[in-house]
């Protein structure tokens, strides 16, 4: 890293901020901390020194341009970059104090405990049901119960049972988009996963739709803890806990979303959120 | 004057519309200190034209505030500002009333000047006038500072208010004596009373513009708080 990024890498203290926004809600334990974390795609280093931590069950929301590197990061929490060739990391990241780049974890592991939905729906062309169920199929549940059960409870989690229910047998892909985007929801909480990593839910959806997956986030975050990446500054206001701004791969502040969004400390936050050039 | 603060959005209309909002609570506010001028005048020197002109002049500044409301709520709708912008049309909302407030105190005061026209003891001037010169001051540098969108004379302004009470305070005295030695006074009196509290309250309206600009400009929250304290708020460094 050059001198000049370490002057612009700033290492956010979030604590103080949890302490505050813990004592309104009760408690509040850290689940995802973000250690020193660089991230080179080749020579292109793509993320800074990213230092965070991200509550138990609350919702924090990052923010940015396009290409600061905000999905990079999400991906980066269980370990999609792994995918990417180039792709190379230094730091860490600790899910419940465990080092989740640690060479002893098992990413199919890791993937079952932090879940991803993306942008655009991806439902497999397969029935409502199927689609639901495949979690505990490739895990090897086969027992008719267990699987009614659990669709049907996912199907609940994701508030899709009532439109579901008599079609359980259709193909996902004749439902809507904004259903067909539960419905993926719906699939990823049915393993029962600790943590939802969000890309972009609800870009390609009408407005109803887009606010009953805000509605839903607001509902999943009694169980889990959800990490959404969004392009929607008021959407990032309405359904986070915590919101964190990204410019050129690194974080410029992380705060209490109730404050980020009203009272930003750093300059480059407020002419992002006002919609100013900086 | 620094407008660095509402400019550079990437939507110049917004610039525009901001920069509009803010206009016209000057000149809003321009009107109002006309109006106080005009009815202190009206009062000390018995000028019923004068203060006719007050009363009329009322209505523009109603109108203006429904205007700039009006505007405010467009812009939380449409645009759903956030940040410094958020925070300006927020104290916006609350200063155009605060204005309104001084116009219907300086209202009241050309009432009386017509009431009072022909009684000879209207009062001895001379406080009333310094208490008139005080609090004028006071909304005048509010308003300045509102222009210029800076904080650093607002300690020194609403510490004046403290002035303005003990000026109040004196005046009260003596017009309670006054009621006392003559009953026959007490009708007269009151209307002298009304006059000097409508010039205090202006002070008080003065400060509290102060504190919605602390908000605009901080983002703190410095109502009902102590000088003091007020102070310290405003000198930390964001």
């Amino acid at each position: 890293m050059t001198a000049q990024h370490e002057v612009r890498t700033h290492a956010i203290n979030m604590s103080s901020v949890l302490r505050d926004k813990g004592n309104q809600n009760g408690h509040n334990e850290t689940c995802i901390k973000v250690e020193n974390l660089n991230l080179f795609y080749g020579e292109k280093q793509a993320l800074y020194n990213i230092n965070m931590e991200m509550p138990k069950k609350k919702v924090t929301a990052y923010i940015g341009p396009s290409g600061c590197g905000k999905s990079t990061l999400l991906r980066c929490i269980n370990r999609m970059n792994d995918l990417v060739d180039s792709a190379r990391i230094d730091g860490s990241i600790l899910l419940d104090d465990e080092n989740i780049y640690d060479k002893a974890v098992n990413v199919a592991a890791l993937r079952r405990r932090v879940g991803m939905v993306f942008q655009k729906p991806n439902p497999f062309p397969k029935s409502i049901f199927e689609n639901v169920a495949y979690g505990l199929r490739i895990q090897g549940v086969n027992d008719k119960r267990i699987l009614e059960e659990t669709v049907e409870n996912a199907l609940r989690g994701a508030a899709l049972w009532d439109e579901m229910k008599d079609r359980l047998k259709d193909n996902a892909l004749g439902i809507s988009g904004g259903q067909q985007q539960r419905l993926v929801i719906a699939r990823a909480i049915a393993i029962e996963p600790e943590v939802l990593l969000l890309d972009e839910p609800a870009s390609a959806l009408d407005p109803i739709s887009t606010l009953k997956i805000e509605e839903l986030i607001n509902e999943l975050k009694e169980k889990y803890t959800i990490v959404i990446v969004t392009h929607n500054m008021q959407q990032a206001a309405r359904v986070s806990d915590f919101t964190a701004f990204m410019y050129m791969g690194e974080l410029i502040e992380m705060g209490a979303t109730s404050e980020l969004f009203t009272n930003p400390v750093k300059k480059q936050t407020e002419d992002y959120i006002t919609g100013r050039y900086g | 004057m620094d407008n660095s603060k509402i400019s550079h959005h990437i939507s110049e209309q917004f610039n525009i519309e901001l920069e509009d909002i803010r206009n016209k609570v000057l000149i809003m506010g321009g009107l109002v200190e006309q109006q106080i001028e005009l009815s202190v005048e009206a009062y000390t020197s018995g000028n019923i034209e004068l203060a006719e002109q007050v009363i009329k002049q009322d209505d523009e500044v109603d109108e203006l505030e429904m205007s700039i409301d009006q505007e405010c709520t467009q812009i939380l709708a449409l645009r759903q500002p956030t940040a410094f912008d958020l925070r300006m049309l927020m104290a916006v909302i609350k200063i155009i009333h605060e204005i309104e407030r001084v116009g219907d105190k300086a209202q009241r005061i050309a009432e009386m000047a017509i009431k009072l026209v022909g009684v000879e003891s209207r009062f001895p001037h001379h406080e009333l006038e310094h208490m008139a010169e005080l609090v004028q001051g006071m909304l005048h540098d509010a308003l300045d500072a509102f222009a210029r969108m800076t904080l650093e004379d607002v300690p020194s302004i609403t510490e004046r208010d403290e002035n303005v009470d003990r000026e109040y305070d004196n005046i009260l005295r003596q017009l309670i004596t006054r009621m006392m030695e003559d009953p026959r006074n007490i009708t007269r009196t009151l209307d002298v009373l009304w006059t000097v509290r409508a010039l205090e309250r202006i002070g008080d309206h003065a400060c509290y513009i102060c504190e919605h600009l602390v908000y605009m400009i901080k983002g703190e929250d410095v109502r009902h708080l102590s000088q003091e304290e007020l102070e310290k708020r405003v000198n930390v460094p964001r």
